[in-house]
């Protein structure tokens, strides 16, 4: 997470702050819907699941494409390119960690050098 | 001193690997230079893993940390990052505590949808340890559903407190 800038961390956390809105994208996750299939899932109005799949899209975690009078909503085009992306984040924060780590086990390791000479006298 | 291979540790960097194994599950691994013993007491006493488990470079810092490292024993982190302004909560409890071989602990600040389970291994080669983490998450939606908010798991208790945040957002959405 560390090279997110933070207005885009700030959307996204913004954009799954709420059940509903995570709740689309788990849906969105097995099956592309229209907005009225999601406001039927979501016992929603139109409007109110509208105002949501706005926000998940202003965060680009969703788009949506209208064909006639149907609205359709996919998983935005930020999810495909960023699993490499974030496996990277992952990484590099279980790199940094372990980087500490290190020094930690160094350091035991050095003092149990010294108890195990104290230990033999 | 019977220096036979006293490694420098700044020069003997191990490594780190990440890798989505599969659907719902990711794996890293690192091996240090030490036996599992030692590796092990890093991981489970709290005043020496919370020196390595929350790095500077993280842009957070560590309020607090609690652990009860014992088979249902609890766990509680509080953190601090540094675009937020509230500190965020990692807590749980643990599953398996193997000294020296196995640590599994569940990670419940997610909500539905079934709990994200971290298991990590610790297997002495020599001087060496291998260490392996496997981050399983209850679904694939879970695991994309982390991806997609570019988090590494674990923020959603602070979810509630970015309503606020929300709201503007929403103000600007709607308007």
């Amino acid at each position: 997470m560390v090279q997110y800038s933070s207005s885009r961390l700030d959307a996204s956390f913004a954009a799954l702050s709420d059940t509903t809105r995570r709740g689309v994208l788990e849906q969105l996750g097995r099956a592309d819907a229209s907005i009225t299939d999601l406001a039927e899932k979501f016992h929603m109005t139109l409007t109110g699941i509208k105002k949501h799949v706005g926000v998940l899209e202003q965060a680009g975690l969703v788009k949506t494409a209208k064909v006639g009078r149907v609205r359709t909503c996919t998983l935005g085009p930020r999810r495909l390119h960023d699993e490499a992306a974030w496996i990277e984040t992952c990484r590099r924060l279980w790199d940094a960690r372990f980087d500490e780590l290190d020094k930690v086990v160094e350091e035991l390791k050095r003092k149990e050098k010294v108890d195990g000479h104290k230990k033999r006298k | 001193m019977d220096t036979r291979r006293e490694s420098e540790p700044t020069l003997m960097k191990n490594p780190t690997t990440t890798e989505r194994t599969s659907d719902r599950e990711l794996v890293v691994t690192r091996t240090f230079n030490g036996p599992a013993r030692i590796v092990f007491e890093a991981w489970t006493r709290p005043e020496l893993f919370k020196r390595w488990w929350v790095p500077k470079s993280t842009g957070m810092s560590l309020l607090s940390c609690e652990m009860d490292v014992r088979v249902g024993g609890t766990y509680r982190l509080v953190f601090r990052h540094d675009a937020f302004p509230e500190p965020m909560a990692f807590f749980g409890k643990y599953l398996d505590v193997t000294p020296h071989s196995r640590l599994a602990w569940t990670n419940e600040e997610g909500e539905g949808g079934g709990q994200q389970v971290t298991t990590v291994t610790f297997e002495e080669r020599g001087a060496e340890t291998s260490v392996v983490v496997h981050d399983l998450y209850p679904s694939k939606e879970a695991l994309d559903g982390a991806i997609a908010s570019g988090s590494t798991g674990g923020f959603s208790e602070q979810f509630e407190q970015l309503d606020q945040l929300l709201v503007t957002l929403d103000a600007s959405v709607g308007s």
